[in-house]
């Protein structure tokens, strides 16, 4: 990519507590996965990573989704209704 | 309230819910069973006192779910009418924070559809529940809702 393109997260429940806002734009330099950007803005390291659907344009998909830059990203936690 | 699948409705409220109201929404004539079932905030769990419960949703994706369930529940049992309210925000001890309200012709749908939605519900509905006890809060996962863990 020739410019870095921005994708626009919204955080939910502890996401959003841990990142202290709903919803965030986020610059990527490169087309990433759906994974990968969680593992970039909640790192692995030092444990309590939350595991986590993803949701991109409103539809699930696989972590392995390949985001390129205007999508709309949702991190689903383990969910607790009813 | 929304209308979903052909006869049901859903809805994200952020007050008590009415459940007279949902009631009479699926109820008619021809149903020979109508069915109420509410989900409430228990005062305890696993021997710890719990203080009220905080609700919170993706709102797009929660109401297309709900609609999708009751698209489901109407094709597995025809004539089905359901009426799902799920509550968000802080709901107190002894206060409902989901109503599933639904009729059939017949007991035996209106049971399977009524154990079928909130199973479904639980672990399908994009919607997060946090228990705030008497000693701290957390964010509280259905077992049924936690997402597989997929290779990496």
């Amino acid at each position: 990519m020739d410019v870095p393109q921005n994708v626009r997260v919204r955080y939910f429940a502890a996401l959003r507590e841990s990142r202290g806002t709903n919803e965030e734009v986020i610059a990527l330099a490169e087309p990433t996965t759906a994974r990968s950007l969680y593992d970039r803005l909640f790192p692995k390291a030092g444990g309590g990573q939350i595991p986590v659907g993803f949701a991109v344009n409103g539809e699930q998909v696989p972590g392995s989704h390949l985001l390129v830059g205007g999508e709309e990203v949702i991190f689903l936690p383990p969910l607790g209704g009813g | 309230m929304a209308k979903a699948g052909q006869c049901g409705w859903v809805e994200l409220v952020s007050e008590t819910l009415d459940v007279p109201r949902l009631r009479a929404l699926v109820a008619h004539p021809s149903a020979g069973a109508v069915l109420v079932f509410e989900g409430t905030t228990r005062d305890s769990f696993e021997n710890e006192c719990v203080r009220w419960l905080e609700y919170e949703a993706w709102p797009e994706g929660a109401l297309r779910a709900l609609g999708e369930i009751i698209e489901e529940s109407e094709q597995r049992w025809p004539g089905l009418r359901c009426a799902i309210a799920h509550r968000l925000g802080r709901v107190d001890v002894g206060e409902t924070s989901v109503v599933v309200a639904l009729s059939g012709g017949h007991r035996e749908e209106a049971y399977a559809a009524s154990r079928f939605v909130i199973d479904t519900l639980k672990a399908k509905v994009p919607i997060w529940k946090r228990e705030v006890m008497a000693n701290g809060a957390h964010w509280k996962a259905n077992p049924e809702g936690t997402p597989r863990m997929e290779e990496q």
